[in-house]
């Protein structure tokens, strides 16, 4: 029989990853540092340039993110979190969220001494993989500079001279062709597109402002605080003892005016969304202290010790920025050859501080189900186990993205009955162990 | 049918004791194309894949002391019997194993060709070859460490023969991985009228009941013939999940794994494991 030339066809791999950022960058990590990995070819495809993270300024950079637990792990199992420990991040061992309209409020406390999450700034997350890349070299191939334009897709049963494998086409022209294409390409992915996987979304008319802020005075800071404002939520995240990143989500023209304003204004704007009371009204105030009793009557132990946020002094120069939030879900996460995971399988509001630890958990997902293909000598592109990543990802994404997207609509609004129903929810939700134990 | 014809003229002792059923042989030349459909007349064989590779690979790792979870079956040279289109070939060449894939269809060979051809690594590493198992014993004698014939002496014209063949080309020590269906009341019933008639699980007239082998008879064929019969597995298919798993009971399909007699008239505690290697398999079952 004809046996195909391989020598003319383009290059082969085993996975190739599309999209560089900490998702794209820790999936390639994770899987070249699989054992069953070892003997295989893994390709990463990042647009831009590499960069360089030999030097990390002084000045902590605006983008971060709140990684849980479970992601420091999955980090660690590519042996990226000790550099990440070795550079910066903030462990915060209490969440205190609270809404704008009345005083209730829920506060997030592990019962042992343990971390409820870091706050690690995505710089030092990319720095830490990139090493972790490095490290394995021969195993994972990264693309730098190389935007794939194109894909073509195999038919499913393979019929006599088509090539079974996806065709990636990058910008400069070169192909590469691989068993299994992970699309990790963000909300606008091309290989979801291309892929033509129907996605759910919906622009929210807001922007997150984020900036790096200077306290007034050092304290331990090792709280994250959120507080819903009609117009959005304002949340605190500690960086360290002396500085927080701002992550401000607000209406399109209210974060302009943020980013326009003098610091000195933006500086009151912060400290005023946290400290005042504008937007109580006595109404809520009432029927949130009766309901507060109730509480105290049936469970003694009820509402833990409300502490007062920092107050902030200064905001680094040059640190505000904004970008518009929306939401996303695909409808399907995987196809032959083909799975989603990140921003471009789903989109999340940053109020519940989810968004890359749902990416990171699709990771862990898909490649504990590539590795057991791996070592069952299945080929990686079936829609066998494929199905399974989708099956359990789906089922842990869609409800917690639906309920932050509740969320986001519930405290949009000063409306009584509203403010009303989310005050005796989040009391009645802060006193219930059980509740705030799984979320 | 013409290359059938063309097989006989071509091959004069295929009239003496022959392990290949022609009757067998039209059948599955009829399906040559089907093969790698995951989801066609041979998805049950595609996910007998998940219980059979991992049987084969885990049994094979517990008899050696030296092996790369990366690379697990490397240097390792299989032979599989009755390859068909490559189904088992290319997972076993996937963990590292140099196979040879043989079977008497031609159609099936050009058809597994194919399929590897597309994947460098497997290309080099599956050989596959149109012929009988009598036909390559000359040339392989004592070549293999481990021959799989899966789910085929269920299609064998003479078993004896076929298992006499298998110890020749096997190095001392080797394993012999067999999986087949029992002769009962019960794989009548559900392994021919359900899973054919009924419900499609199997292409109508793929299997026929007179042909299947019990693992008592199975056992005594292999001990007679210079094997130690190791590990007996019951297996089933649920057809709503489309998934195999393991089972106490052998009244269905079963799995086998024997070792040849080793050249050494002494055997060290290393060289014949007494304990079932497998660490999903059941008991031994036996009779």
């Amino acid at each position: 029989a004809p046996l195909r030339s391989a020598a003319s066809a383009p290059p082969l791999y085993d996975v190739v990853v599309s999209g560089g950022g900490m998702v794209g960058s820790a999936m390639a990590a994770v899987l070249g540092h699989d054992i069953h990995f070892h003997d295989k070819k893994i390709a990463l495809l990042e647009a831009g340039p590499r960069k360089n993270y030999d030097h990390m300024p002084d000045s902590y950079s605006n983008r971060v993110s709140s990684i849980s637990p479970g992601s420091a792990t999955l980090l660690s199992s590519c042996g990226a979190w000790d550099h990440v420990c070795s550079l910066r991040l903030k462990p915060f061992r209490r969440m205190q969220v609270w809404d704008a309209c009345s005083e209730a409020m829920i506060v997030f406390e592990k019962d042992d001494l343990d971390d409820m999450g870091y706050i690690v700034e995505n710089d030092v997350i990319m720095s830490a993989l990139t090493k972790q890349l490095d490290a394995v070299a021969d195993r994972v191939e990264v693309f730098y500079r190389s935007k794939a334009v194109g894909y073509t897709w195999p038919l499913p049963s393979h019929s006599c001279d088509t090539s079974p494998w996806v065709q990636v086409e990058l910008a400069d022209g070169r192909r590469l062709q691989t068993k299994l294409l992970i699309g990790a390409d963000g909300h606008n992915s091309v290989v979801r597109k291309e892929a033509e996987i129907k996605n759910i979304e919906h622009q929210y008319d807001q922007s997150a402002v984020v900036a790096t802020l200077h306290l007034s005075e050092a304290t331990d800071n090792n709280v994250a605080w959120q507080r819903f404002l009609p117009t959005g939520p304002i949340a605190l995240l500690p960086l360290s003892d002396t500085a927080s990143s701002l992550v401000w989500s607000t209406s399109h023209d209210h974060a302009l005016e943020l980013l326009a304003m003098d610091e000195e204004s933006f500086v009151d704007s912060i400290n005023s969304a946290f400290w005042s009371n504008i937007n109580h009204s006595d109404f809520i105030d009432t029927a949130g202290a009766m309901f507060r009793s109730a509480i105290s009557l049936l469970k003694p132990s009820g509402t833990a010790v409300r502490q007062l946020p920092p107050s902030v002094a200064k905001v680094d120069p040059e640190s505000r920025a904004m970008f518009p939030l929306g939401m996303g879900h695909a409808t399907e996460y995987v196809q032959h050859r083909v799975a989603l995971i990140g921003d471009a399988a789903h989109r999340v509001h940053p109020l519940a501080g989810q968004g890359v630890n749902l990416g990171f958990g699709d990771i862990a997902c898909l490649a504990h189900h590539l590795s057991a293909a791996a070592f069952n000598g299945s080929d990686l592109g079936s829609l066998k186990h494929l199905l399974k990543f989708e099956t359990e990802r789906q089922r842990h994404n869609v409800s917690l993205i639906a309920a932050t997207d509740v969320l986001k609509r519930l405290y949009s609004t000063t409306l009584a009955p509203l403010v009303l129903l989310r005050t005796w929810g989040l009391q009645a939700t802060n006193a219930l162990p059980p509740v705030k134990v799984s979320i | 049918q013409l290359s059938l014809f063309r097989f006989t003229v071509k091959r004069p002792f295929s009239t003496s004791h022959s392990s290949v059923d022609s009757k067998e042989m039209k059948k599955f030349q009829l399906l040559a194309h089907k093969w790698w459909d995951e989801e066609g007349e041979y998805a049950a064989l595609h996910s007998m894949n998940d219980i059979r590779v991992p049987f084969i690979r885990d049994t094979l790792l517990s008899m050696r002391s030296n092996y790369h979870l990366g690379n697990p079956l490397s240097g390792m040279k299989i032979l599989d019997v009755g390859c068909g289109g490559g189904l088992l070939s290319e997972p076993l060449g996937r963990l590292g194993a140099s196979v040879t894939g043989i079977d008497p269809v031609e159609d099936n060979i050009r058809t597994a060709d194919r399929h590897k051809s597309f994947d460098p690594v497997l290309a080099k590493r599956i050989e596959y070859k149109s012929s009988s198992l009598e036909e390559i014993v000359e040339e392989s004698m004592e070549t293999f460490d481990v021959i799989v014939a899966s789910e085929v002496v269920e299609h064998v014209a003479d078993l004896e023969t076929f298992i006499n063949c298998c110890s020749q080309v096997l190095k001392p020590e080797g394993s012999l991985f067999i999986t087949t269906i029992n002769k009962t009341q019960l794989s009548y019933v559900l392994g021919i009228v359900v899973a054919e008639k009924i419900m499609g699980i199997v292409p109508e007239g793929t299997h026929e009941w007179e042909k299947f082998v019990p693992p008592e008879e199975l056992e005594h064929l292999l001990e007679s013939n210079g094997f130690s019969v190791k590990t007996v597995n019951g297996m089933l298919y649920n057809p709503l999940s489309g998934s195999w798993s393991w089972t106490e009971s052998t009244s269905l399909n079963y799995a086998v794994h024997a070792v040849k007699a080793g050249a050494r008239a002494q055997s060290h505690p290393t060289d014949t494991p007494e304990t079932a290697p497998a660490q999903h398999s059941a008991t031994a079952a036996t009779a």
